[in-house]
């Protein structure tokens, strides 16, 4: 009951805005270049369906293997401070100057050291340097978080520190890893789009591409289409990865548990 | 291998923050015995058991241990809530790197012999405080061990439970033939159960007191038990006095 009230509320003030949104276009003549009616955009994506769906498939690979590869060393990069002091002091302000500079301004020069003959290698770099801060930050945490009576137990027993890594750090540190995946996930999106705006027209051709040149060409309802796309894609990553925590964590964490 | 005797000689510790723990500690425990350690609230009781398991140096004196096959149960339960009881009252098999197969028999007869048969695929947060403080001790006895140490582990428990602990405990220890080391501050808990008391005392924690407990305390309210505890308090009160 609950859960229905949840879904049906967000699309039922959907519904009234976008009824809203007709009725306004059409009551002020607004030109279509400005704001074009929802039944114009839900048009152009009809028309469009086909290149639109490639553009779709073309940012998506992007993300996905920005998004893998942030995970790797993300958690890579976090088990390695995990295991030195030393090296957590010498590389993480490297990270965090990665993670503040904003990602715009080094784009270009990773355009031109990758070369534009490896254009989707470019993207995939760039939307995995926006993405991979989140899962460093949150698998760091989750390592140090470790409960260290359970660290001091396997100590007793003699374990290595792969087997303390491995059956203690570790799974101590998966609420904390998925819930930077979640962030990074839509990061991987943004970095994906970005890149693809840095690239420019001619040699990306992902939906943010096709958003700059529907814009170029006035063809307003398709850039709403294209946008609307992009939203709906950020959504649905957010949402896989909401259920793969909730499938992971639902036996024993608190976060979990609690929605159950 | 050794039969479980641990001894703690002129132990001194201080504490990055400048509390002086512990000053010429001493104490031995032999095989077989049933110890507690007995002292007020911050004497430095869980210090000196963590070095006696060697989880913490002593910045001077010696601990000698003739074995290595310690288990260890904490006040809190301690154990990973991503597991279910018998992989969590498993790990001491697995660390050690026993076969899957034997662990599982060892494991499933150590729950069962702390009464929590068929509650092998319960993860802890389905477990009441008692039964998760049963997992933690079913899985300092799976590595079979030959010192048992114990930090208060049934303080946050109620007396009931306590009390059925105790008597598992008990009971185990007479089967085992294990050495037990138990830290407390209850006066009628370590009167019932330890076969010694040593009493400690405060800032910096030593030994004021080693008292041997005659056998005939078949009950918490038999006479040699009442008598324990009197001798006990008194101990405790000159402990708190000095
Ligand atoms: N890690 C630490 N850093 C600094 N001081 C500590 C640390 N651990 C313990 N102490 C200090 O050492 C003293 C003894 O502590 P300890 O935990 O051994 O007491 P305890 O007898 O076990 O007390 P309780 O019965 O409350 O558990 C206390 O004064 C405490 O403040
Ligand atoms: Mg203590």
């Amino acid at each position: 009951m609950r859960r229905a009230f949840d879904i049906a509320l967000p699309l039922l003030l959907a519904a009234a805005l976008l009824g809203l949104w007709e009725w306004t276009v059409a009551a002020k003549q607004i030109p279509p270049y400005v704001l074009p009616a929802p039944s114009a955009i839900a048009r152009a994506f009809a028309e469009n369906f086909g290149s639109l769906m490639e553009a779709l498939l073309s940012t998506l690979t992007v993300t996905l293997e920005a998004f893998v590869a942030a995970t790797v060393l993300g958690v890579a990069t976090a088990t390695l401070f995990a295991q030195s002091r030393t090296m957590e002091r010498m590389l993480y302000p490297y990270a965090v100057i990665l993670q503040v500079t904003p990602v715009v301004a080094i784009a270009p020069l990773i355009l031109i050291w990758v070369g534009f003959d490896h254009i989707n290698l470019a993207l995939v770099i760039i939307a995995t340097i926006v993405a991979f801060f989140p899962i460093l930050a949150g698998t760091t945490l989750g390592l140090k978080s470790a409960d260290f009576n359970l660290i001091d137990l396997t100590r007793l027993y003699g374990a290595s520190r792969l087997q303390t890594l491995w059956r203690i750090r570790l799974p101590g540190a998966l609420p904390y890893l998925l819930s930077g995946m979640k962030t990074a996930g839509g990061l991987a999106l943004i970095g994906a789009v970005v890149a693809e705006f840095v690239a420019g027209s001619g040699t990306a051709t992902g939906l943010a591409w096709r958003i700059v040149e529907s814009g170029n060409r006035l063809e307003i309802a398709t850039l709403f289409a294209a946008l609307a796309l992009l939203a709906f894609t950020g959504v649905l990553i957010f949402a896989a990865l909401s259920l793969l925590e909730w499938a992971l964590l639902r036996r024993w964490h608190e976060s979990a548990i609690r929605q159950s | 291998m050794g039969n479980g005797a641990v001894s703690l000689s002129q132990i001194s510790k201080r504490f990055p923050g400048g509390t002086q723990a512990l000053r010429d500690l001493s104490f031995s425990v032999a095989p077989g015995e049933f110890a507690a350690l007995l002292g007020p609230s911050g004497c430095g009781k869980s210090t000196a058991l963590r070095i006696a398991a060697g989880l913490l140096a002593p910045d001077a004196g010696t601990v000698t241990r003739d074995t290595n096959d310690i288990g260890f149960v904490f006040q809190d339960p301690t154990l990973m809530p991503w597991a279910d009881a018998l992989t969590n009252a498993r790990l001491p098999l697995d660390l050690k790197h026993v076969a899957r197969g034997e662990a599982n028999d060892r494991t499933a007869a150590a729950l069962k012999r702390v009464g929590l048969g068929g509650f092998e695929h319960a993860y802890p947060r389905e477990l009441s405080g008692g039964m998760k403080m049963r997992v933690s001790l079913a899985r300092a006895l799976a590595a079979q061990p030959k010192l048992l140490l114990l930090d208060e582990p049934f303080a946050a428990l109620d007396e009931i439970t306590r009390n059925a602990l105790g008597d598992d405990l008990l009971r185990l220890w007479r089967e085992d033939g294990l050495t037990v080391l138990f830290v407390t501050h209850s006066v009628s808990e370590s009167s019932f159960l330890a076969s010694r008391v040593l009493v400690m005392s405060p800032r910096p924690g030593s030994i004021t007191a080693d008292l041997a407990l005659p056998p005939g305390r078949d009950s918490r309210l038999a006479p040699a038990t009442i008598d324990a505890q009197r001798r006990i308090s008194a101990a405790l009160n000159t402990a708190l006095a000095a």
